[in-house]
């Protein structure tokens, strides 16, 4: 089985202001985006031969990227996999100019929540059943109550306090709004204390209104090229070291064996990535990494999943700043999903801006130290089981 | 001999007490309480709770399944069907609904006893159920309660054999709802209880006794429906029985006047507490009224069990009158802040009848595995086509954890979500319902429960919910 690694680069990304963008337009944002990674990537549209555009509500069939960008009769194709479609999308584009068919290619992520008049995201019937009840959604349950079952049972499988939960989970909370406030392109752009966050109303105990995501809008878009031609575009590309989607059957509320305190394509997914791109130690090798929270237990969860502490073992890290700005390795480095919302098909390339930029020592205020490696986590679905899809990229060709 | 084989009644865990209602409207309390069935019930529901009871105690599936109600859940569209599904009858059942009469259990028991002793059907079961409602202030408000009754009528097992009917019709507009209409409507008291309901009843019950040659003193009990608690003790003194020791207690102060069931809950209440010999007395009054000569035999003493069935309604959870307003859309609520969720396909509904309305799920006859919904290829073993079904809705489970959810659309928020793992194997996420947010634990034990489901379509949708078993 061949492996992605090394074989294509990211030459050019771009990201709009994530927010309440009520005067601007799915297509105001898909052409921001696009003409922003354009421009950094120093080409013009007519020079991108294919394009894959991920949306979940805002758009049908590939015409939604066609018609704003006046795209002129080359190949698109709409993707979706749910809150995972933004790296889903980069996935469809990376592997495309890597057979070797395309030289550039184009990935364009975009929600525009704001316009469905969802005060949280609109819940779907995630399979083809009328059957009521056998996935969170069917049941009109709220993504944070049904990520509660997830903290409900971690408390009480490792003998957490539920108060003293409250609070990790706070410290997560107050991390990511850190690193958002340095961050002039999040949605929320303010620190948090911890009795801030406590304090904020209950949606579903122990989750409180700011262990939750913000609903924003916005858009991302990358271009990417054959690892061998990178150079040819600008000097610092970004490699792609690996591509992993893992889907599950949605065994998780109908099988016994299923725990509650981890999510199996989250574990799955990291495997084949860290396999694909030669990673053996990953708390050690990775430079930064942004996963996906949108909810604090769900990021205090993939600490253990994504295998950078052992299971239940997530409290020493968070009580020891492991995963902070200048810790061991910083997590959601932007504000993550917390301070950018989840405009869904745009926050897997909303991640993917922020590591280009951390790997290309442009992070400015929010810059790691020395990068080589960055992790994007990006995942569609809840507790039942989902699509867990991770992208590895380094700012070097072959550095092992 | 043809008689009753098997009984059981079903009370909805609400309560709202009428010093409450009075308190809302400034007027009289009649004092005790009623016995609200919940937003997500209705007289469907609640029948098919006796149903699975009544089937349970009597283990015995029957050939008929009739309804009796004057509040069905559809105008044109038959509910028998609905909850002979629930219940998981075999399809060559006989379903009727018997509507429009609070007579109905009574004129189904007719239809019943007559098929069997024909010997056109074995075992029929009767269904009664009623959720009506009274006009905001008005003595009907207070004395209306909701419930549901379920008896099997056979010839195998018979726990209180028919020894004798005897019915009469009169038309008199005592109460009456018609088509639209919200609220039961009704004349002057003092007309339609002395010339209406003790006259009627007092025709038929001495009708009977004249016809089978009994007394009042022959009987160890007397149950009889009534409109309301005085109307229903005065008639006692009038048919010569002793209200203290012969009359079957009509619960008015304790659930209410349920309508249609009422007189098959007090006699399942009776049988329940029954001793073989005893000679049972039944009158139902409505449009005319209905009367039966029962004697319990010997089997009654298979069906008692060890703990009385009055036991199981001891759990009661109090509501506020505001509360029921909301339950019964009595009062515009704000509607949910966004769009309405898509409604169901109907004809998916169709084809995931069994999982949806029996709950069946598919166990792996390869690995074991139970799963719901049933698969095609196994979830744990990937076998294909290798799954058989298995019912769940008779399952008792615990909860493996669970979701307090402020955020949910539903008329009592936060909404209970469970994560139910079922003795047995098997595991679903549902709602759990009849249950206090501070009683949610990992470990607590739950039964399921069929229930309406608020979907905002014109269809009236039902799926299994759980509840703490009491």
């Amino acid at each position: 089985m061949g492996k992605i690694r090394d074989k294509a680069a990211i030459i050019g990304m771009g990201c709009t202001n994530f927010g309440e963008l009520w005067d601007k337009s799915v297509d105001d944002l898909i052409v921001d985006a696009t003409y922003e990674a354009c421009e950094d990537a120093g080409v013009e549209l007519k020079d991108i031969e294919a394009a894959w555009l991920g949306t979940v509500f805002s758009g049908h069939t590939a015409m939604s990227l066609s018609s704003p960008l006046s795209w002129q009769y080359k190949p698109v194709t709409r993707v979706e996999n749910m809150c995972a479609t933004g790296t889903e999308a980069l996935r469809a584009a990376v592997y495309a100019v890597a057979s070797g068919v395309y030289d550039i290619a184009l990935a364009v992520g975009v929600e525009k929540l704001k316009d469905t008049g969802w005060i949280g995201v609109q819940p779907t019937n995630v399979v083809g059943r009328s059957t009521m009840g056998t996935a969170g959604t069917d049941l009109g349950l709220s993504p944070p109550a049904m990520f509660s079952l997830m903290a409900q049972r971690y408390f009480h499988d490792f003998k957490i306090d539920p108060e003293e939960g409250r609070r990790l989970l706070a410290e997560i909370t107050v991390k990511n709004h850190h690193n958002g406030s340095l961050n002039p392109k999040a949605h929320f752009q303010n620190k948090l204390t911890v009795e801030q966050v406590l304090k904020a109303p209950i949606v579903a105990w122990p989750l409180g209104i700011l262990d939750c995501c913000g609903v924003s809008d916005g858009a991302a878009a990358a271009i990417v090229t054959r690892s061998d031609m990178a150079k040819n575009f600008r000097k610092d590309p970004i490699y792609v070291k690996a591509l992993a989607t893992s889907v599950g059957p949605r065994r998780n509320p109908t099988v016994q064996d299923y725990d509650f305190t981890h999510i199996e394509e989250n574990v799955r997914a990291a495997q084949m990535a860290y396999d694909e791109a030669g990673i053996k130690n990953a708390l050690e090798e990775l430079s930064v990494a942004e996963v996906h929270d949108c909810f604090t237990i769900h990021e205090m969860i993939l600490y253990e999943d994504l295998g950078w502490c052992p299971k239940g073992q997530a409290r020493k890290d968070i009580e020891a700043g492991t995963f902070t700005l200048n810790g061991k390795l910083p997590v959601n480095t932007d504000g993550g999903l917390k301070c950018f919302g989840h405009p869904l098909g745009a926050s897997g390339l909303r991640m993917q801006y922020e590591v280009y930029h951390q790997l290309q020592g442009k992070a400015g205020d929010r810059q790691v130290k020395d990068p080589h490696l960055g992790l994007v986590h990006n995942f569609g679905g809840g507790v039942w089981g989902g699509i867990a899809c991770i992208a590895v990229t380094g700012n070097e060709l072959d550095r092992r | 001999m043809v008689g009753i084989t098997s009984f059981d009644v079903y009370i909805p865990a609400y309560r709202l007490s009428r010093d409450e209602i009075s308190r809302a409207w400034g007027t009289g309390s009649m004092k005790g309480e009623k016995a609200v069935a919940r937003h997500d019930e209705d007289s469907l529901t609640m029948a098919v709770a006796a149903t699975l009871g009544c089937v349970n105690r009597g283990g015995q599936q029957g050939d008929g399944l009739f309804f009796a109600s004057t509040t069905s859940p559809y105008k044109e569209k038959q509910a028998a069907s609905i909850i002979a599904a629930a219940v998981d009858l075999p399809s060559e059942t006989r379903t009727a609904d018997f509507t429009d009469s609070l007579r109905g259990a009574t004129i189904a028991m007719n239809s019943a006893v007559d098929a069997v002793r024909s010997g056109s059907a074995e075992n029929i079961i009767i269904a009664a159920s009623d959720e009506r409602m009274g006009a905001g202030k008005s003595e009907f408000e207070q004395i209306l309660g909701d419930g549901a009754a379920a008896i099997t009528i056979g010839k195998s097992g018979v726990i209180a054999s028919v020894d004798g009917n005897y019915s009469t019709f009169s038309e008199f507009m005592d109460i009456w709802r018609r088509e639209g209409s919200t609220f039961i409507k009704s004349w002057e008291s003092r007309f339609i209880t002395t010339e209406g309901y003790a006259k009627t009843m007092e025709q038929v019950v001495s009708g009977i006794m004249k016809k089978y040659n009994l007394t009042p003193k022959n009987f160890s009990k007397v149950i009889y429906n009534g409109p309301d608690k005085r109307s229903h003790a005065s008639l006692a003194k009038r048919l010569g029985f002793d209200v203290e020791t012969q009359v079957q207690d009509p619960m008015y102060q304790s659930i209410g006047n349920t309508g249609t069931p009422a007189v098959l809950m007090m006699l399942a209440f009776a049988l329940d507490e029954a001793s073989p010999g005893d000679l049972i007395l039944v009158a139902n009054y409505g449009d005319g009224a209905d009367a039966f000569i029962l004697r319990v035999t010997e089997e009654i003493k298979m069906v008692q069990g060890e703990r009385r069935m009055m036991e199981s309604f001891k759990r009661k959870i109090p509501i506020t009158y505001e509360t029921y307003l909301s339950w019964r859309n009595l009062v515009p609520t704000e509607e949910p802040r966004h769009p309405e969720p898509e409604s169901p396909s109907i004809t998916c509904l169709w084809r995931e009848r069994r999982s949806n309305l029996a709950f069946y799920g598919s166990k792996c006859t390869s690995c074991g595995t139970v799963q719901y919904p049933p698969q095609r290829v196994c979830t744990k073993c990937q076998s294909k086509d290798h799954l058989e079904e298995y019912k769940l809705s008779d399952k008792t489970g615990h909860i493996f954890t669970y979701a307090i959810d402020q955020l949910s659309w539903s008329k009592q928020i936060p909404v209970l979500i469970g994560v139910v793992d079922f003795e047995g194997g098997g595991r679903v996420m549902c709602e759990i319902c009849d249950c206090n947010p501070d009683e949610m634990r990992i470990g607590l034990p739950v039964e399921m429960c069929f229930r309406k489901l608020d979907q905002g379509s014109d269809i009236q949708n039902y799926f299994w919910k759980g509840r703490p078993v009491i």
